[in-house]
C-alpha cells in the first residue's frame, strides 16, 4: 500500500469517487421514486413536473390492505364523522372501504400474496441451497465418474431463458395438479436455483482444505458429523451469498408466477400490477405494494452483509 | 499403545504407484521416522495407516489385527499435520476438546476438562486456552495440534512433518520436546519428515523411502554408518557421505583421479579392478600434509564448532570434510587429504549397493 499518493493518483481517486456517487444516484433514483410515491396523496402521484415536497400520508397503505369501491356520492357528514381517521383518508380519495354485512372490513388480496411470496421464496431458497451444498460437497470431495460432464449438464439447465419452457411446464403442471399451488412454484424455483447453487457452493467448498475434515475423521467423527461440524461453519460465507442470490431470484420471479398461479398461491409480483385500483390506476397503491415488497430482500441482504462482502469476492479476502 | 505392521503395501493412484510392496514393523513404544523426499510416499503411508486411504494391495495390522475394514474413527490413531491441523473458528480449548467429544468416545465432561487442562499444562499452552486459533503463532499452533493428539491417548501417533513449517529455532526446541514427550508417554510414534536431522536426532528407528520403495530400515547409527546403497548414503547425514569413484588394487583404493588410499581389512572383499564407489563420511576425511590425496580448497563453511571444507580433486570431484574451527584455509589453497580406512564403505559402481549388504 502506498502511503504517499502522487498528485495524479489523488486526481484519479477524486474521479473515482465522483463516478461512484453518480452510479449510486442512478441506482437509488427508482427506489426514491417508489418510496416517495408510496407516501403521496393520489393527486400528487402523477403531476408533471413531479412533486418533490409534499406532506407524506399513509393512505396508499390503507388502500393497499383493504378492499375498496368507487364512491357514487359523497358520504353523509355523520358517516364521515363516525369513520376512523384512516377511513376518512379513503373517503377523501373518492373511494370507500368495502364492509361485510356485519360491518367487518374486507381485506385486499395483498397480505395473502405477500405471505405466498414469503412461503415460496424461503422454502425454495432453503431447498436449493441445502441440496446445492450437499451436491457441491460430493463433487468437491469425492471422485465422481464423469464429474466435468455432470457439472456441465447441471449448468446447461441455465442456458436457455426459462420462459421458453413456460407453455410445456404449464401443461405438465395442469396435468399433475400443481397449478396454483405453493409446491408448484417451490419446485420450479428450486430447480432454477439449484444449478446456480451447486456451482457457487462448489467454488466455496473447494477452498476449504480437506485436511480439516480428515482431522475430524481421525478424531472419531463420521463423514456426516465432520460435514456439519467443520464444513458448514467454514462454508457459512458461501452459503449466505448463495442464499441471497437464490432468495432474490425466487422473490422477484414474475413470468412463471403469472402463468402458473392466479389465486391461492399467487405471489406478490403478478399481483401488484393487477392492483391498478378501481377506475384509473392508483399509482400510490402500486408504489406502496412495491415498497413493502422490497423490504424483505433489503432486510435479508442487510443481515447477511458481512458474509456477502466476503462471499462476493470469492475467497479473495479469506485468510 | 500399539504395534503397527505393514505387509506388502502397494498404493496406486491412477497410473502412478505411490508405494511399492512396502513392509514396515513398528514396535510398541517405538519412535519410528520415515525419511524421504517430497513424493517418496511418506504421507501416503500415514494416510493408509490412519484409514484415510485404502491400500491397493497388502495388509495393515494394528496390534496384530487386520484393520482393512476399519474406518479412520475406529483405528484410534492421532494425526498431526504440517498445516491446517487446527479447526478454525474454534478456541484452543474447543480444539483440544473436539476429539473427546466424539460420540464414539463418550468422555464425561468433568474428565474432558481434566484431560484438557493436564495436556495444556504439559505443553505449556494454558494461557492460550481461550484464544481463537487464528491468533496463534506457528509454534503455538503446532503445540496445540500435538496437544489435540495427546489428549485422546491414541494407540499410535502419526505425524506428518509437524515441524517443517516452523522457523529453525522453534523447530529445534520442539524436536527435543516431542522426543521427551514420546518417551514420557511411552507411545508409538510414526513421524514423517524430509529432514534427515530430525530423523537422526529423534528416531529410534529410521525407514528411508525412495520413490515408494522402503530402501532401508535401521537405527540411526546403522543407517548412518552402514547405508545400504548410495542413495541412503547421500540422503542421510549433513553434509552427506562422500562418494569417490575408483577401483581396488592390491588392497588399496585407487581413486579415479589417480591417488591411492589405504583400506581397512573389513570391507576389502571385492575383486581388483571392479568399479566401485568408496563412501566416506566427512568427519572421517582429514587433511594432512603427508597424506596421499591431492586437492584444492573449493569452499569453506564456518559452522562455529567446526568448519566444513569442500575439496576439489584434480578431476573436479567435490569432497567434503570437517576440520576443527581453528584451521585456517584459503580458497584454492592446495591441500592433501586421507581418510580413516576403517570407516570406508564400499558400493558397487553400477548398482550403487553396499558390498557389505550384498554379502
Amino acid at each position: 500500500m502506498a502511503a504517499v499518493q502522487t498528485r495524479s493518483e489523488r486526481a484519479l481517486n477524486r474521479v473515482a469517487i465522483v463516478a461512484v456517487l453518480v452510479i449510486t444516484l442512478i441506482f437509488l433514483a427508482p427506489i426514491y421514486w417508489i418510496t416517495s410515491t408510496a407516501f403521496k396523496p393520489r393527486n400528487l402521484a402523477t403531476t408533471i413536473p413531479p412533486t418533490v415536497l409534499f406532506e407524506p400520508e399513509i393512505s396508499p397503505f390503507v388502500k393497499l390492505f383493504t378492499k375498496r369501491s368507487q364512491l357514487r356520492e359523497a358520504p353523509s357528514p355523520e358517516e364521515y364523522a363516525a369513520a376512523p381517521w384512516w377511513e376518512r383518508m379513503v373517503f377523501d380519495g373518492g373511494e370507500k372501504i368495502v364492509r361485510s354485512g356485519r360491518g367487518e372490513i374486507q381485506p385486499s388480496g395483498y397480505p395473502n400474496r405477500f405471505m405466498n411470496s414469503l412461503i415460496v421464496a424461503i422454502t425454495s431458497t432453503v431447498l436449493a441451497v441445502g441440496m446445492g451444498t450437499f451436491t457441491a460437497y460430493g463433487f468437491s470431495r469425492f471422485s465422481v465418474k464423469g464429474e466435468a460432464d455432470l457439472l456441465f449438464f447441471i449448468l446447461s439447465t441455465r442456458m436457455l431463458p426459462p420462459v421458453v419452457v413456460a407453455i410445456p411446464m404449464f401443461l405438465m403442471y395442469r396435468a399433475v395438479g400443481l397449478n396454483d399451488t405453493h409446491w408448484g412454484l417451490i419446485i420450479l424455483y428450486t430447480a432454477f436455483n439449484l444449478s446456480f447453487s451447486v456451482w457457487l457452493m462448489k467454488g466455496f467448498i473447494d477452498e476449504i482444505p480437506k485436511e480439516y475434515e480428515e482431522a475430524a475423521l481421525v478424531d472419531g467423527y463420521t463423514r456426516m458429523q465432520a460435514f456439519f461440524k467443520i464444513v458448514i461453519p467454514e462454508a457459512a460465507t458461501g452459503i449466505a451469498a448463495t442464499a441471497v442470490f437464490c432468495f432474490i431470484t425466487a422473490w422477484n420471479e414474475y413470468a412463471f408466477a403469472l402463468i402458473m398461479t392466479n389465486r391461492r398461491a399467487q405471489t406478490a409480483p403478478p399481483f401488484i400490477p393487477s392492483q391498478v385500483g378501481s377506475g384509473l390506476p392508483d399509482w400510490t397503491v402500486i408504489a406502496a405494494g412495491t415498497f413493502l415488497f422490497l423490504l424483505p430482500v433489503a432486510i435479508f441482504t442487510f443481515l447477511l452483509r458481512n458474509h456477502l462482502l466476503r462471499g462476493m469476492s470469492f475467497g479473495a479476502i479469506r485468510k | 499403545m500399539a504395534h503397527i505392521e505393514l505387509k506388502g503395501i502397494t498404493k496406486v493412484f491412477g497410473n502412478h504407484a505411490a508405494l511399492k510392496n512396502m513392509n514396515i514393523d513398528i514396535a510398541d513404544g517405538e519412535f519410528f521416522v520415515l525419511l524421504g523426499q517430497t513424493g517418496a510416499g511418506k504421507t501416503t503411508t500415514l494416510r493408509l495407516i490412519a484409514g484415510l486411504e485404502k491400500p491397493t494391495a497388502g495388509q495393515i495390522f494394528i496390534d496384530g489385527q487386520d484393520v482393512a475394514d476399519w474406518g479412520a474413527a475406529e483405528r484410534d490413531v492421532a494425526l498431526v499435520l504440517q498445516q491446517y491441523s487446527l479447526y478454525p473458528r474454534y478456541t484452543v480449548r474447543e480444539n483440544l476438546e473436539f476429539p473427546l467429544k466424539s460420540r464414539i468416545r463418550r468422555v464425561e465432561p468433568a474428565e474432558i476438562k481434566e484431560r484438557v487442562d493436564r495436556v495444556a499444562k504439559t505443553l505449556r499452552i494454558e494461557h492460550l486456552l481461550d484464544r481463537k486459533t487464528d491468533r496463534l503463532s506457528g509454534g503455538e499452533m503446532q503445540r496445540v495440534s500435538i496437544g489435540r493428539a495427546i489428549v485422546r491417548k491414541p494407540r499410535v501417533f502419526l505425524m506428518d512433518e509437524p515441524l517443517s513449517a516452523l522457523d529453525a529455532k522453534l523447530r529445534e526446541a520442539l524436536r527435543t520436546e516431542l522426543k521427551n514427550l514420546q518417551m514420557n508417554l511411552g507411545a508409538t510414534f510414526l513421524f514423517v519428515t524430509h529432514d534427515q536431522i530430525e530423523a537422526m536426532s529423534m528416531g529410534d528407528k529410521i525407514g528411508v523411502l525412495n520413490h515408494g520403495h522402503l530402501v532401508q530400515t535401521g537405527t540411526p547409527q546403522e543407517i548412518y554408518q552402514n547405508p545400504v546403497n548410495t542413495f541412503v548414503a547421500r540422503a542421510v547425514g549433513s553434509p552427506p557421505m562422500n562418494l569417490i569413484a575408483g577401483t581396488l588394487a592390491g588392497g588399496e583404493a585407487v581413486a579415479s583421479e589417480g591417488c591411492r588410499l589405504p583400506l581397512g581389512n573389513g570391507p576389502a572383499t571385492a575383486t581388483d579392478g571392479r568399479p566401485l564407489f568408496f563412501g566416506i563420511r566427512p568427519e572421517d576425511l582429514y587433511l594432512d600434509s603427508g597424506a596421499p590425496g591431492e586437492a584444492r580448497v573449493h569452499d569453506v563453511e564456518n559452522h562455529g564448532v567446526e568448519k566444513i571444507v569442500t575439496l576439489r580433486t584434480s578431476n573436479r570431484e567435490l569432497l567434503q570434510a570437517t576440520v576443527p574451527a581453528r584451521t585456517e584455509l584459503e580458497i584454492d589453497e592446495p591441500v592433501r587429504f586421507s581418510w580413516n580406512p576403517e570407516k570406508v564403505v564400499l558400493f558397487d559402481g553400477n548398482s550403487g549397493m553396499s558390498l557389505r549388504h550384498m554379502g
